[in-house]
C-alpha cells in the first residue's frame, strides 16, 4: 500500500503547473470541471438571490418590498439562471467531466480541445446574460411565452435568449464529447453493461442534450427574428401562432427536466450501492429505465399545454404519454430501496443527500401524476402547485444529487475530507427547509393562487409566511456547505485514494488524481457495484 | 388572518368530481408515498452497519418482483388517466342549451358582454344552476379565464376563440384570476364572479342594462359596415344568405366541410379568403383592421339570431 506521503510527492492535476495561464488554456477535464464548479456556483448564488427578495416580497399580500416590475424581473432571471445556467450544466460539467473519464478508465475526454471551448461558450453566454440582467433584466419569465415577450415587454429580451443561445452549444458540445467518449474510450473488459450506472445517467443525459438543445437555439432564433424585424412567426398580429411558440419551446423544456434530473439519479445509484455495501438491485432494469425516460420524455411536451386550447384529443393523448413517463421513475425508487435490503448501511454524509433524493424525488414524482391527470391539470396548472412540483423535481430532486455527488466524490477532486458533523447537520437543515419551503406551495396552489403573483389575497398569507420561513432555514443549508468545504482545503490532502472503501474506477487513482489519470490503463473483469465480493475479502 | 381554508371552496358541477379525482390521488400518492417511506426506515434500521439481521440470500436481481411494481402503478395510471380524460372532455362540452358570454381580455382587464346587452368589466355576474358557456378572446397577449372555486381554468388567446364553460352551484362570490403570465400587472388583472339566485339575476340584469341587446347592435353593425349590401335575402347572387347559418355545415370551395361556430363566422369575417364557401368568388373584403373585437361578438351574435339550422331549409345553397 502506498502511504500518504507518496501520494502527496506525486504531482496531482492541481499541482502539476501553477498560474493563471494554466488554468484558462487547461485541457485537462478535471480542471475543466472545476472551472465550471466556480461558474456554476456563482449563478446558483445570483438566482438564490433573486429568489430570497421574492420570497421576502411575498411575506404579506400587499406589494411593499417591491414593484411588479421589479417582481416580474426577479422571478423571470431567477429561473433563467437556475435553469440554464446552474441545473442544466450542474451535475454534467462538473461531476461528468471530472469523472465520466475516469470511471471509463481513460486519460480524458475524447476533444480535450471542444471541452474547454466548451466552457468558453458556457462564460460568453452567461456574462453576456448577466450583462443584460444588470443593464435592465428581463421580465417574460423563463418561459418567454409569445406574443408578449415578442411583441409587448420592453426589457432585455434578446440580450437574453441571445445569451441563453450561445450557451446552449456549451450544453451541445458537452454532450457530444460524453457520447463519444462512453463510445470509444472505455477501458479494456469495461462492456456496456459493466458500466456505472452513473456513466448510463450521463449517456443518456448527453443524447437529449444533442436531440433537444437545437430546438431550443432554433425557437429563440425565431423569437428574436420576430421581436426585432417583426416577421409574423408567432404573434398572431403579425399571421404567426402563439402556440406554436409553446409547442416548440416545451420540446425542448420538457426533456430539459431530464437533463437535470437523469445525472442525479445516476449520482445516487452511485451513493446507495457504495453505503449499503450492495450490488444495485436489477441493474439492467436501471440501465434501461434511463434509456427509456430519455426517448419517452420527448414525447409528453404537450402536458404543459392542456388549458391553451390545443385540440381535446392532443389533450390525452399527451396525459397517456405523461402516464407512461412516470413507470420508469417509479421503478428507479422502488429498486433503490430493494438495493438497500440486506445491506450494511452506514450513514455517511453522502448517502444522507440520496435518502433526501429518494424522498423528495418521489413526493416530486407522485406530484407530476396530479399534473398528469387532465381534470385535474385544469385547475392546478399554472398555481403555486405547479411552482412546489418542480422544486421537488429540480431541487430536491437534481440538486439533492448534485450536492450528495460533491460531498461523496470532494475527497476524489481535492484530496480533503469536510467535516462530517457539519456536514450531517446542513443535509438535515436542508432537507427540513426544503419542504418547509415548498411542501405549503402544494396547498396553496390547490387553493387557487396562481403563480408570478407580487400580491395576492389575504387568504393566501400564513401558507406564504410559512413558505418563507422556511426558504431561510434552505438558505442556510446552502451556505454552510460552502464554508465546511472551502475550509477543508485548509487541510493537509490526507483523504487516501479510496476513503469510503468504493468500487469504481475512478477511485482506483490516487487523490487528487494525476494530470493522466491513470499511469496504466486498468483492465475491467467484473460488472460494477461488486461490494459483496469486497466485503468477503475483508475490505 | 389566523382563520384560513386549507381546501378550496367547490361551487360548480365539476368541482366536487374533480375533487373526487384529486383526492383518489392523495390516496395513490400516499400508499406509494408509504411503500417507500416504510421501505427506506425499515431496511434502514434493520440493516444498519453493525446490526447482526442476516444477510444471507441476498439478491440483485427479481424479474417478477421487478414486474410488478412496473406493472402496478401502470394499471392504476390507466385508470387515473380514464377519468381525468372523461372528465376533461365534459368539461369542454357545454351542455346545449347553456347561457352565452362573451370574454374579451386585454392587459390588465377581463371585459364582459352578456347578450342581453350588459356588460361588466373585471366582474361576472351569472345565475345559479345554468350552464355558462364563455367565448373568449384577447385583444393582445395570452391570459387566463381561472376561477379556483369552479375548478375552471382556459387560456385566452389572441388571433382567435377559445371556449370554456361552467354551471355553479351555490350563491356567492369567488375569485376570478388571470392564470397566464401576462405582462407588469398580471398580478392586478383579477376580477371576482358573483353567482346570483335566479330572480335576482333577472332584476340585476334588468337593472344594470346600459346598452341595447347584442342582437340589436350587431344588426346595427351589419348595416353600417355594408354587410347588408352582399347578405340580405335577396342579394343572393353576391354572397350566401347567413340565415340558419350558425351551427349548419357549409361545404367551401377546396370541397371542405366546416361546421359554422364562432370559430368559423370569426374567420369568414377577418380573413374571408381563407375559407372560401363553394359556389362563391372571393368578392368579400376583409374587417380585420376596423372591427373591435367586441363588435365582433356583437355581429356573431346577431347571426347566431339570424337561425340555426334547423331553418336550414329556407337556406339556399347554390
Ligand atoms: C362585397 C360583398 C360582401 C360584403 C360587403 C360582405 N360579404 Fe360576407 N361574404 C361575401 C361572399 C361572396 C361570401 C362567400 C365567399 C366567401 O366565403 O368569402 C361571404 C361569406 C360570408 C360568411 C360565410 C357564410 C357562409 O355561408 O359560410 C359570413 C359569416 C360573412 N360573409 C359575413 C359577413 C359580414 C359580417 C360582413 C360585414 C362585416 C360581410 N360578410 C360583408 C360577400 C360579402
Ligand atoms: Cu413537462
Ligand atoms: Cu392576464
Amino acid at each position: 500500500m502506498k502511504t500518504v506521503n507518496e501520494d502527496a510527492l506525486q504531482k496531482n492535476y492541481i499541482t502539476a503547473a501553477y498560474g493563471i495561464r494554466s488554468w484558462l488554456l487547461t485541457r485537462d477535464h478535471k480542471r475543466i470541471a472545476l472551472l465550471y464548479l466556480i461558474s456554476i456556483t456563482l449563478f446558483f448564488f445570483v438566482g438564490g438571490f433573486f429568489a430570497v427578495l421574492m420570497r421576502l416580497e411575498l411575506m404579506t399580500p400587499q406589494g411593499d418590498l417591491v414593484s411588479a416590475e421589479t417582481y416580474n424581473r426577479l422571478f423571470t432571471m431567477h429561473g433563467i439562471a437556475m435553469i440554464f445556467f446552474f441545473l442544466v450544466p450542474s451535475i454534467p460539467a462538473v461531476l461528468g467531466n471530472f469523472l465520466l473519464p475516469m470511471m471509463l478508465g481513460a486519460r480524458d475526454l475524447a476533444f480535450p480541445r471542444l471541452n474547454l471551448l466548451s466552457w468558453y461558450l458556457y462564460m460568453v453566454g452567461g456574462a453576456y446574460t448577466l450583462y443584460a440582467m444588470v443593464t435592465g433584466g428581463i421580465d417574460t419569465g423563463w418561459t418567454f411565452y409569445t406574443p408578449y415577450s415578442t411583441g409587448y415587454s420592453t426589457t432585455n429580451v434578446v440580450p437574453v435568449v441571445v445569451g441563453i443561445f450561445i450557451l446552449g452549444f456549451s450544453s451541445i458540445l458537452t454532450g457530444l464529447n460524453f457520447i463519444v467518449t462512453t463510445h470509444k474510450m472505455r477501458a479494456p473488459g469495461l462492456t456496456w453493461f459493466r458500466l456505472p450506472l452513473f456513466v448510463w445517467s450521463q449517456y443518456a443525459t448527453s443524447v437529449i442534450i444533442l436531440l433537444a438543445t437545437p430546438v431550443l437555439a432554433i425557437t429563440l432564433a425565431l423569437l428574436g427574428v420576430e421581436r426585432i424585424f417583426q416577421v409574423g412567426i408567432f404573434d398572431p398580429a403579425l399571421g404567426g401562432d402563439p402556440i406554436l411558440f409553446q409547442h416548440m419551446f416545451w420540446f425542448y423544456s420538457h426533456p430539459a427536466v431530464y437533463i437535470m434530473v437523469l445525472p442525479s439519479m445516476g449520482v445516487v445509484s452511485e451513493l446507495v450501492t457504495c453505503f449499503a455495501r450492495r450490488r444495485i438491485f436489477g441493474y439492467k432494469f436501471m440501465a434501461a429505465a434511463v434509456m427509456a425516460i430519455a426517448v419517452l420524455g420527448f414525447l409528453v411536451w404537450g402536458h404543459h399545454m392542456f388549458v391553451s386550447g390545443q385540440s381535446v384529443y392532443a389533450g390525452m393523448a399527451f396525459s397517456a404519454l405523461s402516464f407512461f413517463v412516470a413507470i420508469p421513475s417509479a421503478v428507479k425508487v422502488f429498486n433503490w430501496t430493494a438495493t438497500l435490503h440486506k445491506g450494511r448501511i452506514e450513514f455517511r454524509t453522502p448517502v444522507l443527500y440520496a435518502f433526501g433524493f429518494i424522498g423528495l424525488f418521489t413526493i416530486g414524482g407522485l406530484t407530476g401524476l396530479f399534473l398528469a391527470t387532465l381534470a385535474v391539470n385544469v385547475h392546478l396548472t399554472d398555481t403555486y402547485f405547479v411552482v412546489a412540483h418542480f422544486h421537488y423535481i429540480m431541487v430536491g430532486g437534481a440538486v439533492m444529487g448534485y450536492l450528495g455527488g460533491i460531498h461523496y466524490w470532494w475527497p476524489k477532486m481535492t484530496g480533503r475530507m469536510y467535516h462530517e458533523g457539519w456536514a450531517k447537520f446542513s443535509a438535515l437543515i436542508l432537507f427540513v427547509g426544503f419542504n418547509l419551503t415548498f411542501f405549503p406551495q402544494f396547498i396553496l396552489g390547490y387553493l387557487g393562487m396562481p403563480r408570478r403573483y407580487y400580491i395576492y389575497p389575504e387568504e393566501f398569507q400564513v401558507l406564504n409566511v410559512l413558505s418563507t420561513a422556511g426558504a431561510s432555514i434552505l438558505g442556510l443549508g446552502y451556505i454552510i456547505p460552502m464554508i465546511y468545504l472551502l475550509w477543508s482545503l485548509r487541510k493537509p490532502r490526507t483523504a487516501g485514494p479510496n476513503p469510503w472503501n468504493a468500487t469504481g474506477l475512478e477511485w482506483l487513482t490516487p487523490s487528487p488524481p494525476p494530470t493522466h489519470n491513470f499511469d496504466k490503463t486498468p483492465i475491467v473483469t467484473e460488472g460494477p457495484y461488486a461490494y459483496e465480493e469486497k466485503s468477503a475479502n475483508g475490505e | 388572518m389566523w382563520d384560513f381554508p386549507l381546501l378550496p371552496e367547490a361551487a360548480s358541477s365539476t368541482a366536487a368530481e374533480v375533487d373526487a379525482l384529486f383526492w383518489l390521488l392523495i390516496g395513490v400518492a400516499a400508499f406509494f408515498g408509504g411503500i417507500i417511506t416504510a421501505g427506506l426506515v425499515y431496511f434502514n434500521i434493520r440493516y444498519r452497519k453493525n446490526s447482526k439481521a442476516s444477510r444471507a440470500g441476498a439478491v440483485s436481481e427479481h424479474l417478477p418482483l421487478e414486474l410488478l411494481w412496473s406493472i402496478v402503478p401502470l394499471v392504476i395510471s390507466a385508470g387515473i388517466f380514464g377519468w381525468g380524460a372523461k372528465l376533461y372532455f365534459d368539461m369542454h362540452v357545454p351542455p346545449e342549451h347553456a347561457r352565452e358570454v362573451y370574454v374579451v381580455a386585454k392587459q390588465w382587464m377581463w371585459k364582459i358582454q352578456h347578450p342581453q346587452g350588459n356588460r361588466e368589466i373585471n366582474e361576472l355576474h351569472v345565475p345559479v344552476g345554468v350552464p355558462i358557456k364563455l367565448v373568449m378572446t384577447s385583444q393582445d397577449v395570452i391570459h387566463s379565464f381561472f376561477v379556483p372555486a369552479f375548478r375552471v381554468k382556459q387560456d385566452v388567446l389572441p388571433g382567435r376563440y377559445t371556449t370554456t364553460w361552467f354551471e355553479a352551484t351555490k350563491p356567492g362570490e369567488y375569485h376570478l384570476f388571470c392564470a397566464e403570465y401576462c405582462g407588469t400587472s398580471h398580478a392586478s388583472m383579477k376580477g371576482r364572479v358573483v353567482v346570483m339566485k335566479q330572480e335576482e339575476f333577472e332584476r340585476w340584469l334588468a337593472g344594470s342594462r346600459l346598452a341595447e341587446p347584442m342582437t340589436a347592435s350587431g344588426d346595427q353593425l351589419f348595416r353600417q359596415f355594408g354587410c347588408v349590401t352582399c347578405h340580405s335575402q335577396t342579394s343572393q347572387e353576391r354572397g350566401p344568405s347567413l340565415h340558419g347559418l350558425f351551427g349548419s355545415t357549409v361545404r367551401l370551395a377546396d370541397g371542405s366541410t366546416v361546421t359554422a361556430d364562432e370559430r368559423y363566422i370569426r374567420e369568414s369575417i377577418l380573413n374571408p379568403g381563407g375559407a372560401l364557401v363553394a359556389g362563391y368568388k372571393p368578392l368579400m373584403p376583409t374587417y380585420a383592421q376596423q372591427m373591435s373585437q367586441e363588435q365582433l361578438f356583437q355581429i356573431i351574435e346577431y347571426i347566431k339570431s339570424l337561425g340555426g339550422p334547423q331553418i336550414a331549409g329556407e337556406r339556399k345553397n347554390p
